[in-house]
């Protein structure tokens, strides 16, 4: 199903602009994201990286002045008919820059999406919740706290309760945001293995300002720059140099940015 | 100025700068700080000048005992049938006070001779007992009787219910009141008329309470007898709905405070996964912010129980153990506003006044010291 030579598409994203008023954070993109790959958006800051999350989720309609062009489609569905909008974000999952513990226990942080979602029985819930830590690397660390805050525990693993969070919606599509900035090098690595494994039950689009993290996990890259997709392809490609601008070659290799 | 200049006059300093000199800006930064310092201790000051004061003129009606032949003495010797010859002699000590027992029998041989004291000191002296706070009285006693020629008596049990009554359904009224237009306010107003209508929330809260007691007279009183059909319109409901109208401003101020300091990403998470809006703020906003709502909850409360005039003018002012939201009732601090004016000073009813007061500034202090231990809570959490 992976490896085929036609893989199926799981977004696919046509002539997008996105502008805030009159400053223009994303120009003409169009990309596709394959299922059950992980999608590297790499680029400098301020190239629309999270701006591009922020529509594929419809988080844009509760941010003033972001006006959104284009067209996207999820799961074969154009993002305009998906009527109800809490729908398709409980299909999204998604892991923002900064560990966000919601101010409840560590256990509801969990439990607090398939509750949403209608989850009532408790047993249901722990074999839930246990899953999901479990998957996210933090299981061993709380399971003999799961009662205390989740806002209490320390940034690196506040930041895996919120990817067990994020799995615990088990979504299709799991968007991660330069997770690792608040996150150490250790746990950097044990939630990048997390993520290898991942991929195989869901698409992956990781944004990222660590290249080499992009080189690590990502099957394919895409290079935002200055709101332009400046390049995309196999991550193999473009890191062997065989890129089709120079810019790319550049910002790989850390000439700027 | 050229930039050279500039930097010479900076250098230099202007006149009056050199290390030795104390000049205006010196002296106004002592003038201000002593000025300052005056302000922040004059709180402590004032609490405690306050809290002597109260105390000085309250406490000792609740410790004080005496001997005083009253009117009551003189009735129920009358109908032990005490001889009525040593009776009309000893109306004479009517109204005299002696601090214990010792001196009452030297001013009974004084007035009745000694042999007639001796036969009857024992009867005297328990009916001349004077006591007037009683605690089981003070507090489970319904007769607020200040005024009786016959016995004075002092029995608060009513005035607090009243109190409480009243507080309790101005409650009622305005959590949700307040809640709801705070979670309005902070969560769904957007824009300008989120500004217009936290104005015109701030400017509710500082409408004069005697304005509201008169809505509670003219307006509450007549709508109540029309639409319950009682007899009265100045009752537990009246003045209940009038308190909760005035407390909710205030409360919907300080919950909406602390809505705001629920950080956004907390909401843009919750958000993420799908949650509605309504989702959001149950779930997430209002468990964040619990701490903060229950202090908005608990100074209304406070607000409540120490407010006078409102309550003087809207509740009927009659004392009574209410039996439904539509009976009359009388408040604690209505009491002391009302009485306060026409006692003497150092009396035992303008005393007992006062010891209400000692009961008002123990609870209130209580909840706004609550209030506060929680808000504290707050900033730790």
């Amino acid at each position: 199903m992976v490896n085929t030579n036609k893989p199926s598409v799981k977004l696919k994203v046509s002539n997008l602009s996105i502008n805030y008023g009159e400053a223009s954070a994303l120009r003409d993109v169009n990309l596709d994201v394959y299922e059950n790959e992980i999608f590297g958006i790499i680029g400098p800051a301020n190239s629309g990286k999270t701006s591009f999350l922020k529509t594929i989720n419809r988080m844009d309609i509760f941010t003033p002045g972001m006006k959104v062009v284009g067209d996207i489609i999820f799961n074969g569905t154009s993002l305009d008919q998906w009527r109800n909008v809490y729908a398709l974000r409980s299909r999204i999952g998604v892991v923002f820059p900064l560990p966000v513990g919601l101010p409840l226990t560590i256990y509801e942080n969990v439990a607090l999406a398939p509750r949403l979602a209608g989850v009532k029985n408790r047993t249901e819930l722990d074999i839930i919740v246990e899953r999901c830590l479990t998957r996210a690397a933090l299981w061993d660390e709380v399971k003999d706290r799961l009662d205390s805050l989740g806002s209490m525990l320390s940034g690196g693993q506040q930041q895996r309760l919120t990817i067990a969070r994020a799995l615990s919606q088990e979504p299709d599509l799991l968007m991660l945001d330069e997770f690792s900035i608040a996150v150490d090098p250790v746990t950097t690595m044990r939630i990048e293995d997390v993520l290898k494994e991942l991929k195989h039950e869901m698409t992956i689009i990781l944004v990222t300002n660590l290249v080499q993290q992009a080189y690590r996990l990502a099957d394919r890259t895409a290079f935002f720059l200055m709101g332009d997709c400046v390049e995309m392809g196999n991550t193999e490609d473009l890191f062997s140099g065989n890129v089709q601008d120079e810019r790319t070659r550049d910002y790989i290799e850390g000439r700027f940015g | 100025m050229s930039n050279e200049r500039i930097l010479k006059t900076t250098r230099q300093g202007k006149p009056g700068q050199g290390a030795g000199d104390r000049n205006l800006d010196w002296y106004i930064d002592k003038a201000v700080q002593v000025l300052v310092l005056i302000a922040g201790i004059s709180a402590i000051v004032f609490i405690i000048g306050i809290f002597t004061f109260i105390t000085k003129e309250g406490i000792s009606f609740i410790f004080e005992s005496s001997y005083r032949i009253s009117a009551y003495t003189i009735g129920t010797l009358e109908e032990k049938e005490f001889p009525e010859e040593l009776l009309e002699e000893l109306e004479i000590l009517e109204g005299e006070t002696y601090v214990d027992a010792a001196e009452l029998i030297i001013a009974m041989e004084e007035t009745i001779g000694k042999e007639a004291t001796d036969q009857y000191k024992g009867l005297i002296i328990e009916h001349s007992v004077h006591e007037p706070f009683k605690v089981m009285d003070f507090f489970f006693s319904t007769r607020w009787k200040p005024t009786s020629e016959w016995k004075p008596t002092y029995g608060a049990f009513a005035l607090i219910i009243g109190t409480a009554s009243v507080t309790g359904l101005a409650m009622i009224v305005a959590i949700p009141f307040s809640l709801g237009a705070a979670i309005y306010i902070g969560e769904f107003a957007t824009g300008k008329t989120r500004e217009a209508l936290k104005v015109l929330v701030e400017m509710l809260a500082a409408i004069p309470s005697v304005v509201w007691g008169f809505i509670g007279l003219s307006i509450m009183n007549p709508l109540i007898i029309k639409a319950f059909d009682v007899p009265i319109g100045l009752n537990v409901l009246n003045a209940g709905v009038i308190l909760g109208l005035m407390a909710a401003p205030i409360m919907a101020t300080i919950a909406e405070d602390a809505l705001k300091a629920v950080p956004d990403r907390y909401r843009e998470a919750a958000e993420a996964m799908g949650a509605t809006r309504w989702q959001v703020i149950f779930k997430v906003v209002l468990p964040a912010a619990k701490k903060g709502l229950l202090a908005a909850i608990l100074l209304g409360l406070g607000r409540g129980f120490g407010e006078t005039m409102a309550v003087l003018m809207a509740t009927g002012h009659a004392i009574n153990l209410p039996t439904s939201i539509f009976d009359s009732v009388r408040a604690l601090t209505a009491t002391i506003a009302a009485e306060l004016g026409e006692t003497a000073v150092g009396s035992d009813h303008y005393r007992a006044l006062f010891t209400l007061g000692i009961f008002l500034f123990v609870v209130t202090f209580v909840i706004n010291l609550t209030a506060d231990l929680v808000v504290r809570g707050v900033k730790k959490g």
